[in-house]
């Protein structure tokens, strides 16, 4: 059970060159196989010998999978593109600032210079008793180690927890919610679309995966259509230390304002829950008012309804509470 | 038996064979099979930064890369700073400045401090912070790495310290 932190046990590489492939490859070994991205988070994985695939599949030789293309309105991004890329790339920059902002805020610029935007979209949880190879449900064992009287849970769920009461920790998929992302996934049944928001799963649902992802598919790219160009976006994350850490709660938005009143919006936390967790009845209730002090201080308070916060973590309500009312109108008071 | 494979790789301005088990990191294969030991074992999950190269000239992690990937690559460590057996200005305004203590964290701080410069030769003091973002010093030596990595940007090495 104890982490090991070590070498990494001999497995078998290969190195598709078409996502014809590496497609191969995914429905040849299946449950036994692992997409690797930037390798980040694999190659921890394999250190600690918690995870060991029989077929690791190196997914950086598959030119599909690169680069970052306008495409109508929007622009689409292949799944290998790196963080870095993807925070730095100019039409990103000018027309959906939300998603370069959240890039920006991943970890440390090596982090962002090897980790790709499918990988951190992707990533499993950072649960400290999943990750130190306990026995927990999403492990496949049958307890939830950070729900009990003693356990140490801060970091934990507010919100559509399972029998697992693990979060969602990345900065980049609530922003791609936010912005209507389309999420391009090649697999078994050839090609599926999914809005961003469908792309992240529950325990309910699965309580050993966070995507909708089927062993034998591969998320191939990521397109941002025109829709929310140019609004008006807040992104924040709150965590313990401003370089390196996740988010304890993040706050992505993208708000129209037309004649003074907010004509359109779409806010969605992350950290809180297993799956980003889109406000709906916020953005419902949003419509057609100002972004004021008040009207922000009273989608805050909706915002936390229904949270059952564990022993350690009802911090998050005040700050979730905080950051939606800071979305709607601004950091400045 | 693991498999080995042969690697060509480019570190320090040369071409080099190696022979290596695919699942090697690249900070495994700089180290024992290059010998070159001045990028450092770490945390080994991407916390701490001391084994950080350039790759292209750009700041990655060596224990979380797989050398087999970075064949068409140019690869830089602390080692290729010196040139014809002269130190970086950077490594001389670290000395200059007292900004290693234990030393441990400073190749990785030089390599991801030259990275910065040669984008950014005259970066803000904030600039540098967040450069160094991915780089801990357990020392707390951070205010010496800070006027060192601005002196090597200002030309001063060599200059006496103002204290």
């Amino acid at each position: 059970m104890a982490v090991i932190r070590d070498t990494i046990p001999a497995f078998e590489l290969f190195q598709p060159t078409s996502l014809e492939d590496a497609l191969a490859l995914k429905r040849r070994y299946g449950k036994a196989s692992w997409a690797y991205a930037g390798g980040l988070d694999s190659l921890d994985w394999f250190k600690d010998r918690i995870k060991r695939p029989d077929a690791v599949i190196d997914l950086s030789g598959v030119a599909e999978l690169r680069g970052i293309r306008d495409v109508d309105d929007g622009v689409e991004i292949g799944a290998m593109s790196t963080l870095t890329d993807v925070e730095t790339h100019a039409g990103i920059q000018s027309d959906f600032g939300l998603l370069s902002d959240a890039a920006s805020k991943v970890a440390t610029p090596q982090i962002r210079n090897q980790g790709t935007l499918g990988g951190n979209v992707s990533q499993d949880t950072r649960c400290s008793y999943y990750r130190g190879g306990w026995p927990c449900y999403r492990a496949g064992g049958n307890i939830c180690y950070a729900d009990t009287p003693t356990s140490i849970n801060r970091e934990h769920a507010l919100f559509e927890a399972d029998r697992c009461v693990a979060v969602n920790p990345s900065d980049t998929a609530p922003a791609l919610i936010a912005l209507d992302a389309k999420f391009v996934i090649q697999g078994t049944g050839g090609e599926k679309v999914v809005d961003a928001e469908d792309y992240f799963i529950t325990p309910s649902t699965d309580i050993t995966r966070m995507t909708i992802l089927e062993p034998g598919d591969i998320l191939t790219s990521i397109r941002i259509p025109g829709t929310w160009k140019g609004a008006q976006f807040y992104f924040e994350k709150v965590r313990d230390r401003q370089a390196w850490d996740f988010a304890l709660v993040s706050v992505s938005s993208a708000m129209k304002i037309s004649g003074g009143k907010i004509e359109d919006i779409r806010i969605v936390m992350n950290a809180v829950g297993p799956r980003p967790l889109r406000l709906h009845d916020v953005e419902r209730q949003l419509k057609g008012q100002s972004a004021t002090e008040d009207v922000g201080a009273a989608a805050g308070e909706l915002a936390t309804l229904g949270n059952r916060p564990l022993q350690h973590n009802a911090y998050k309500i005040p700050l979730m509470r905080n950051l939606v009312k800071r979305a709607i109108r601004g950091l400045e008071v | 038996m693991a498999e080995k494979q042969h690697l060509h790789l480019h570190v320090n301005g040369e071409p080099v064979d190696v022979v290596a088990p695919i699942h090697n990191t690249l900070l495994e294969v700089l180290r024992e099979n290059l010998r070159l030991t001045g990028t450092k074992h770490g945390c080994e999950l991407g916390e701490c930064g001391t084994c950080t190269v350039l790759v292209d000239g750009e700041p990655v992690l060596s224990c979380l890369a797989l050398p087999i990937e970075l064949q068409d690559a140019e690869i830089l460590t602390v080692e290729g700073l010196t040139e014809d057996g002269k130190a970086h200005p950077l490594q001389i305004a670290f000395a200059e400045t007292g900004a290693a203590q234990c030393g441990y964290c400073t190749p990785g701080i030089l390599m991801a401090a030259k990275s910065l410069l040669e984008k950014n030769p005259s970066p803000a003091r904030r600039e540098i912070e967040e450069a160094l973002a991915g780089n801990l010093c357990r020392c707390t030596g951070y205010i010496q790495i800070l006027q060192a990595i601005e002196r090597a940007a200002a030309g001063d090495v060599g200059k006496p310290i103002s204290v």
